[in-house]
């Protein structure tokens, strides 16, 4: 590779703009001012582009492009809020039916668009990997050069590279000594001071340049993070509906945890039991509208012992915990989180054995909605059977009684009732406010006595292996965002030519904090305040805005 | 306890006002030419004991509630306009640019005073508000904000001192249509409170896109009117609607957007009958001791400090409380999706401006920009898209 040999003897890389020891320009000058931007490196972009992969780099490596990907991606992103995700649906709904229903031809339209699910489509997701692709070859392709820059600069300047940086002066000066003031009050504030042959280069905050760099690797782990979501084991999300006095087994867990519903409470905030201060609020929207507590009172077990077919578990308790909202149980990288619930869910109903004429009762039974038996003995021979039970209760379309699923939400039930003047029994057909009695006029009823009810909770089961990925790659980049944001590098050059004192000075931001120190440290020594040749030039050119950072 | 706290909030508003005035009279001091004078000096002090009295309303709100009072529309409205005085406050030691309060207060002014059109009283937390991380989040995300806001005020003066303004051009039009919103939310502002002190209330019954039959109460006069809408007997002598809806807009919101407009264009009407010029070119000539490099530093200074900010409050922070509350640290809702939308626009703004070296007016337009997204959030997302994080404004 060719490499250019400056005139003081540094090598620097083909495809460098100025020399990065001594910064004498080796490339023709076209603006007055250099470009310090990457202090002149030779970046592959900018020196190659032959091949396939130089055009691909190159690509990849252009900040418009960058730019351009973050600002199709941000409008994609809005396009998505527009109206609700797929997500977002109320459950039970066909989304084709939804939109349309919703928001007429501009939903059906948008649901035809894939934008109901847009977020995860395969484009959206491609947007993402391309600024990932982005982020990595513009910090490769910037980071190295201005590494080796910054490391080989030296002290003394080339005169080229001193009378075209933005901040320029030249003082005639006899004493010397003034330059010792000035080294003292750069140093007292911070600066990093080199000295070569009575020149001066004060350097600070340097680190600062690295910033970007150091949130882009941090954007980098956080986008890993994110896409680790996708490798099998990483990721656990499964939903556990568990009535009160229920233990189940923790899905997701492979039969290892189980839970125990004790008890599930909701609350809402009631005028007169909370602080004075919320009444007007409470009364704006009425007193036991306000969501205050979802509690669900747990206790974790785990399993002993190895897992037999068919045999019930042997369980270890672990802990007791009150999962509430904001306060999910965790252990063993689980967590069960408080999401829904169903109150009053029915759990058993009674009924009483009666003589319909005389009103006779001749004992009751109490049928488990979950686990109904299928005889019912009530002494004296008295006898209730359950032939048939529909949970979830509907006729379907052929007229018969059907469930639609297994919670019971509208339960009916065959009986059967025997008595010892009824031996071959009655059929009754029982639900909630209706009886059927298919085979003509029965002696007996089964008379409802009562209901049992729970109430049953909605925990989000979670385990996600990634979450520590992402944590390091924020915590990564807002390090670098800190770095590269709130602090700037500085560097004030000081060379002694023909008994003048040259003084540049550049930084990569914050040009008036610059100047103000600049101000102070010169204060009275008698070397002028550099001029803002930027400033000239902008003025020269009309007022247009022109700079660099 | 809550009376004490909504006199501070009254005191502070009032004392900004004054603030205003005064840093506006550093603009006419000839000499002043944006250093610090008499004048800016008391604005200053007025605006940071403004900004106390204010922090007063603050904490004693906290007191009284027994939680931070960032919890409803009302509460953070008011708090992001606190932050934006707290930021101007910081940036003015910084640049000692009086200029710069000239906008910003005004800008603080509004919010609060939109802010306090929304139910004020003290709420009590839902189950998933219950969490530090309310206070952390929130107060974080309204300070990054806040904080780009001034990047706004600084981009506004910028474009005001230099659109040429002696011909209309796209750039006219835009920086007029700019002042215009300002002056829009003077009208909402303006038009709710009037109608407030009057007491106007119209029960409407209607139908909604489910059938069912639901009751509207407006507290401003009915020009648009919900779907089948018919005026309940205790509002029969309130105004009969001009328009009805149809059941998928909600005809109320739509209501209140038509009044603001119409305030907002009255207002602006009588603005440009008294100057008989644009209302930028009217301010312009106040402007011409502005140092233009100096409001550009500030400008994007401000991005710089807030973009840093924003992003561990509305995002970092933001994450690791969904992911305690919600169970998922990121899930697409509108409003964290306008929260990721503010930050990649505040991304590509310091791309242009670091690399390919927009700076000036260009990186001013953009201020102004990355602030219409902020309020977009602030408005549209908890008023319009609702999701999650929907406050229960009205």
């Amino acid at each position: 590779m060719e490499q250019v040999k400056c005139e003081c003897g540094h090598v620097n890389p083909f495809g460098t703009a100025f020399c990065e020891a001594c910064g004498k320009p080796l490339e023709e000058a076209e603006k007055p001012l250099l470009d310090m931007r990457y202090e002149g490196s030779a970046r592959r972009s900018q020196t190659y582009n032959k091949t396939v992969i130089d055009k691909i780099w190159n690509f990849f490596s252009s900040v418009k492009v960058g730019v351009w990907l973050i600002v199709i991606t941000l409008i994609a992103s809005a396009i998505g809020t527009i109206f609700p995700q797929k997500m977002y649906l109320p459950p039970n709904v066909t989304p084709a039916q939804y939109y349309e229903d919703e928001y007429g031809w501009a939903g059906k339209l948008y649901y035809e668009l894939g934008f109901d699910n847009l977020y995860g489509s395969w484009w959206y997701m491609l947007l993402i990997a391309l600024i990932g692709v982005s982020l990595v070859i513009c910090s490769l392709d910037r980071v190295i050069p201005l590494y080796r820059a910054l490391n080989n600069q030296g002290v003394t300047r080339h005169d080229a590279f001193l009378r075209r940086q933005r901040l320029f002066s030249a003082t005639k000066i006899a004493d010397d000594r003034l330059l010792e003031t000035i080294k003292e009050r750069l140093a007292k504030r911070r600066y990093h001071i080199r000295e070569e042959n009575g020149n001066i280069l004060a350097e600070k905050g340097r680190f600062s340049r690295w910033g970007p760099y150091v949130n882009h690797i941090g954007l980098i782990i956080f986008l890993i993070g994110a896409m680790l979501r996708f490798v099998p084991g990483m990721y656990v999300d499964k939903v556990l509906w568990i009535r009160e006095g229920e233990t189940k087994e923790i899905p997701g867990t492979n039969g290892e945890y189980f839970l125990k519903n004790e008890k599930f409470t909701f609350e809402t905030y009631q005028k007169g039991k909370e602080n004075a201060v919320f009444n007007a609020a409470i009364d704006r929207v009425g007193s036991g509208m306000v969501a205050k507590t979802y509690e669900t009172k747990a206790v974790l077990y785990k399993r002993v012992g190895p897992v037999i077919a068919g045999e019930e578990p042997k369980l270890k308790k672990i802990k007791e915990y009150k999962i509430r909202v904001n306060e999910p149980l965790k252990y063993d990288h689980y967590a069960l989180y408080q999401v829904d619930f169903k109150l009053n869910e029915l759990k058993s109903m009674s009924f009483a054995l009666v003589d319909k004429q005389t009103s006779k009762s001749f004992g009751m039974i109490t049928v488990d909605l979950l686990q109904p038996k299928e005889k019912y003995d009530l002494g004296n021979g008295y006898q209730v059977q359950l032939l048939s039970y529909f949970p979830d209760f509907y006729f379907d379309d052929d007229g018969n009684p059907n469930t639609r699923s297994k919670v019971p939400n509208n339960p009916a039930f065959v009986f059967k009732m025997f008595a010892p003047d009824k031996p071959k029994g009655e059929v009754s057909f029982v639900a909630i406010r209706q009886t059927i009695e298919p085979f003509g006029n029965n002696k007996y009823k089964m008379a409802f006595a009562g209901i049992d009810t729970r109430n049953v909770s909605a925990l989000t089961v979670r385990r996600d292996f990634t979450l520590w990925v992402l944590g390091v790659g924020g915590t990564v980049f807002m390090i670098g965002l800190i770095q590269g944001m709130y602090w700037n590098h500085r560097r004030i050059w000081l060379k002694r030519t023909n008994g003048e004192v040259w003084l540049a000075a550049h930084t990569n931001k914050n040009w008036f904090g610059l100047k103000r120190e600049i101000q102070a440290v010169i204060d009275g020594t008698g070397i002028r305040m550099p001029i803002d040749q930027a400033e000239i030039a902008k003025k020269v050119q009309g007022g247009d805005e022109h700079g660099t950072a | 306890m809550v009376q004490l706290s909504s006199t501070l909030l009254y005191i502070a508003f009032v004392l900004y006002l004054i603030g205003t005035f005064f840093f506006g009279g550093t603009i006419r001091d000839k000499k002043g030419s944006g250093r610090t004078n008499r004048w800016a000096t008391f604005g200053i002090i007025i605006t940071i004991f403004g900004f106390i009295a204010q922090l007063g309303y603050f904490i004693t709100r906290w007191i009284a509630a027994g939680h931070a009072p960032v919890s409803n529309l009302f509460e953070f409205t008011t708090f992001f306009g606190m932050m934006l005085v707290a930021a101007f406050i910081v940036i003015y030691f910084i640049y000692k640019t009086p200029v710069l309060g000239v906008f910003t207060l005004p800008v603080a002014l509004l919010v609060i005073a939109y802010a306090s059109m929304f139910p004020r009283e003290i709420t009590p937390l839902i189950p998933a508000l219950q969490s530090d991380w309310l206070k952390i989040h929130v107060t974080t995300a309204a300070a990054g904000e806040a904080i780009l806001a001034v990047s706004f005020a600084a981009g506004l003066i910028y474009l005001i001192r230099v659109v040429d303004q002696s011909t209309p051009s796209k750039r006219t039009f835009w920086l007029e249509f700019v002042l215009f919103c300002l002056i829009t939310t003077l009208g909402f502002v303006g038009v709710s409170s009037a109608f407030a002190i009057a007491d106007y209330e119209a029960k409407f019954q209607w139908i909604d896109k489910n059938g069912k039959k639901t009751e509207a109460i407006y507290e401003l006069p009915a020009l648009v009117g919900p779907h089948k809408g018919t005026l309940e007997k205790e509002s029969k002598d309130r105004m009969q609607p001009l328009v009805e809806m149809p059941a998928i807009i909600n005809a109320k919101k739509l209501n209140t957007v038509i009044w603001s407009l119409f305030g907002g264009a009255v207002l602006y009407f009588l603005l440009r009958l008294v100057l008989r010029k644009r209302v930028a070119a009217a301010i312009q000539p106040f402007m011409k001791n502005v140092n233009l490099d100096l409001t550009d530093e500030i400008s994007y200074r401000a991005v710089a400090i807030g973009f840093p900010v924003f992003t561990l409050g509305a995002l970092i922070f933001a994450m690791i409380w969904a992911q305690i509350a919600w169970t998922r640290f990121w899930g697409w809702d509108p409003k964290e999706v306008w929260a990721l939308i503010t930050w990649l626009f505040y991304a590509a703004f310091l791309h242009l401006r670091l690399s390919r070296g927009w700076h000036g007016e260009k990186s001013a337009w953009l201020a102004v920009i990355g602030f219409a997204i902020i309020m977009f959030n602030l408005v549209a997302v908890n008023l319009v898209i609702a999701g999650l994080h929907s406050y229960a404004g009205s």
